[in-house]
């Protein structure tokens, strides 16, 4: 039914996923001390309810939402509030936070709240559940799930994606959400579908994690028309605009949003989550993570207490003596970490120990020599070449003007395959930066 | 345990393919090596050193010229210039000719434009083109007859010359048979598709096996270390203009093989016009790129005063080169024109 057209470029690095990919979702261990951050989405941070000193129950709301672009944050233990201030994240900004110290012994059963049934409720009932449960684009960008969902009348959803195409190389977290909580997932597109009216839903998934799909597929009701399509293995597949691609054959346009094709991605462990908390009225406390890479000793994958320190994380699995890098995410995209000392949120997916010996000997830099690599790698059809170039010269208007440079959403390929090891992320991100400061200029003086 | 040591902070990606400059240049000397093998068999003692002098003198202007502490001779650019170089000269062009060429080559084609990855033209080329403007008689003349019975034992007189000292010039005369593209277009002869093919022909060093370069240059393929389309596009091109001009005419135009296998077309398309440097970035551009080439290639050889063209096909593909990339900007994904 879905073509299986991939998309232009792309690239095929080492996956690595067999390490995680057989190893069973662990319960994680409660930290001493658990951080848990009242900004993890894209928005505004929720405001704190609770008041220092105070004692919370698991699960009980922490942060409410403030306004439509927000969601709530839950406890991630039974414990005491200890400390509202500012905590480290990981972009290295400050962020209002609260410090939980969970009881020792605790039953740690968590609170319900006013559920939301299937059966009856509206789909404005369901997206109001959505945001009551703190739910967020689980697959990396937390982006609340409620305002993707809650769309303008005029659009309607022709197809509802369900993201389960894991792309980046060492992460098995949807795959294992697939494994082992189908019931989860299937029960959240329910929701979904419900929710946005959708005319039709289907699950991608990559080659390599197919019998994942499968799982999911023989959990579905009778009489329910979900259907997979199975990707080929290339990285970025999982990109929401490339996915669009290769099941509806058409382009979101530049500056556009998937609805525009009448298209709507969701994360299938976003929805995985979405089916496991709607029906107790509860909210996110904790997520899957995969821990891994060649610098952890027992790597896997674990359900992790939001606002689990980064640290105790790494010492409970055990590292190896030369860990040099940690990486939040997948090695093509992962936010690299200064520190240890930030907490897990919910759009964290999975982090990555490398010790010395995958230290990416890069080399010197070389000078460019036009081979073209990048431009056939670079799965949004931009030329990473010509844009390196004009980023070298500060040129960054002719870069966003006449070469597309808001298109890129820093996928890595061009990096990835560049033999001269110019740094191609790194100065689009930097010039991106550079427009902004312009933009913001620009406003400052079109007011004074 | 605790982790302790400060963490290194790189940006993503974290992984990387694992080619490099290196890599590539050392898959082209790779190829290049059963050609220059081939050379010193067929040629003997004076194809050596005119290889060795080649290379040399490359190395020698790249380490001379290098700005700064930076030490660019590790990236292999300039042995693979140096390589390609001399498989362009005659075998018996005097060496200080050939020094000269090869510093000529680094200096004006590659050093004077910026460097490694800045030279608007292939510089081993450019380094053939001057000897070819300052010595015609040298580089129209200095060939041997293929294996020749004493040409590991002695040297062609003009080898060892000094500089400016050259020869008189009726000596080159002496030495040598013509090269089939020369007696082809000066005398009307044609020489067997064969010879050919496995390179028992007068000619230029890496002139004379076609299938040798050949094999270099699917190897270069096969590795990615070329843009297959670039030499695909070119003898797709020279082969169905000659099949057509020969099918019109076969007593005027020599057959699509004949045009397929002489001179330096096989060096040429497989290791020159796809210098990346010097050769459009996008697949689109490559082909209409290779069809330049291809084109000029039958137009010089059959319709100038010059028996062989790919030296300024090659050269004026490089010319076009930047306007071809801007006429094939990829289209971006989700800009305006696209979709379905």
């Amino acid at each position: 039914m879905w073509g299986r057209s991939a998309f232009r470029g792309g690239v095929t690095p080492a996956t690595h996923k067999a390490q995680t990919q057989t190893q069973r979702i662990r319960q994680f261990p409660f930290a001493p001390l658990l951080e848990v951050p009242l900004l993890q989405h894209a928005g505004r941070p929720a405001l704190p309810v609770v008041r220092e000193g105070a004692a919370v129950e698991r699960g009980a709301v922490l942060g409410r939402a403030d306004g439509e672009r927000s969601v709530p944050v839950h406890a991630p233990a039974a414990g005491r509030v200890q400390r509202i201030a500012l905590m480290p994240s990981v972009t290295g900004a400050m962020v209002p936070g609260i410090y939980l110290e969970p009881f020792p012994g605790a039953t740690q059963e968590v609170a319900s709240g006013t559920a939301c049934d299937l059966a009856t409720a509206t789909a404005e009932d369901i997206i109001n559940a959505v945001q009551a449960a703190g739910i967020v684009g689980l697959g990396g960008a937390a982006f609340p799930t409620h305002a993707k969902l809650r769309m303008p009348p005029e659009r309607r959803v022709r197809l509802l994606i369900i993201n389960g195409a894991e792309c980046e190389p060492w992460l098995t977290t949807d795959y294992r959400v697939m494994l082992e909580q189908p019931a989860d997932v299937v029960l959240g597109v329910r929701y979904l579908l419900k929710a946005t009216g959708a005319e039709a839903v289907v699950l991608a998934v990559e080659e390599d994690g197919r019998e994942a799909g499968e799982a999911v597929l023989a959990a579905a009701p009778e009489g329910m028309s979900l259907k997979a399509s199975f990707l080929p293995t290339r990285y970025p597949q999982g990109a929401e605009k490339l996915l669009i691609r290769a099941l509806l054959g058409v382009e979101v346009p530049a500056g556009g949003l998937p609805i525009d094709v009448g298209a709507l991605c969701i994360n299938v462990a976003t929805a995985a989550e979405i089916g496991r908390l709607l029906p107790f009225g509860r909210g996110i406390q904790e997520r899957v993570v995969t821990i891994t890479g060649p610098g952890v000793l027992d790597p896997g994958n674990y359900r992790m207490p939001i606002g689990t320190p980064l640290r105790f994380a790494l010492e409970q699995v055990g590292t190896a003596a030369d860990v040099t890098r940690v990486f939040l995410g997948g090695p093509m995209m992962g936010q690299p970490l200064a520190s240890l000392d930030v907490p897990i949120t919910k759009g964290i997916s999975g982090f990555v120990a490398f010790t010395s010996a995958e230290y990416r000997d890069a080399g010197r830099v070389q000078p460019c020599i036009h081979c073209g690599r990048c431009v056939q790698a670079c799965p949004m059809t931009l030329n990473p070449c010509q844009l390196g170039l004009l980023a070298r010269h500060g040129e960054v208007e002719t870069m966003r003007r006449d070469f597309h440079l808001d298109a890129c959403f820093e996928c890595g390929c061009c990096a990835y395959v560049c033999p001269s090891h110019i740094p191609l992320v790194q100065e689009f991100r930097a010039a991106k930066a550079e427009l902004r400061r312009l933009a913001a200029h620009a406003v400052t003086e079109e007011k004074s | 345990m605790t982790l302790r040591a400060p963490l290194t902070i790189e940006p993503a990606p974290h992984v990387h393919a694992g080619t490099s400059v290196a890599w590539i240049m050392l898959h082209v000397v790779i190829a290049l090596i059963p050609a220059c093998v081939f050379a010193v068999y067929l040629f003997g003692l004076a194809a050596l050193l005119t290889l060795l002098v080649a290379t040399l003198s490359c190395l020698a202007a790249e380490r001379l010229l290098q700005r700064g502490s930076a030490f660019t001779l590790a990236d292999g650019s300039a042995l693979v210039t140096g390589l390609i170089y001399g498989l362009t000269l005659p075998p018996a062009l005097p060496l200080w000719m050939v020094a000269m060429g090869g510093f000529v080559a680094m200096a004006i084609g590659k050093t004077l434009f910026g460097g490694l990855g800045s030279n608007a033209f292939n510089p081993a080329l450019v380094g053939r083109v001057f000897l070819q403007a300052a010595f015609p008689a040298a580089m129209t003349g200095a060939w041997l007859t293929p294996l020749a019975a004493e040409r590991f034992v002695t040297l062609p007189e003009a080898t060892l010359t000094g500089p400016f000292l050259a020869p008189a010039s009726g000596s080159y005369d002496a030495l040598t048979g013509p090269t089939p593209l020369g007696d082809w277009k000066f005398a009307g002869g044609e020489t067997s598709t064969f010879d050919l093919a496995l390179g028992f022909t007068s000619g230029s060093l890496g002139e004379t096996s076609a299938l040798l370069l050949l094999l270099g240059g699917l190897y270069l393929v096969w590795v990615k270390a070329a843009n297959w389309r670039i030499p695909a596009a070119i003898l797709l091109t020279v082969a169905i203009c000659a099949s057509l001009l020969h099918g019109i005419d076969p007593q005027r135009y020599p057959s699509a093989s004949f045009m397929l296998l002489s001179g330096g077309l096989m060096l040429g398309a497989w290791f020159m016009a796809t210098d990346p440097v010097a050769s459009p970035l996008s697949a689109a551009g490559c082909w209409i790129y290779g069809l330049v080439i291809g084109l000029l290639v039958v137009l010089i050889r059959l319709c100038s005063g010059q028996p062989e063209g790919v030296m300024y096909a090659i050269l004026l593909g490089n010319a076009l080169s930047p306007h071809i990339d801007r006429w094939t900007q990829p289209r971006a994904y989700g800009a305006a024109g696209g979709g379905s």
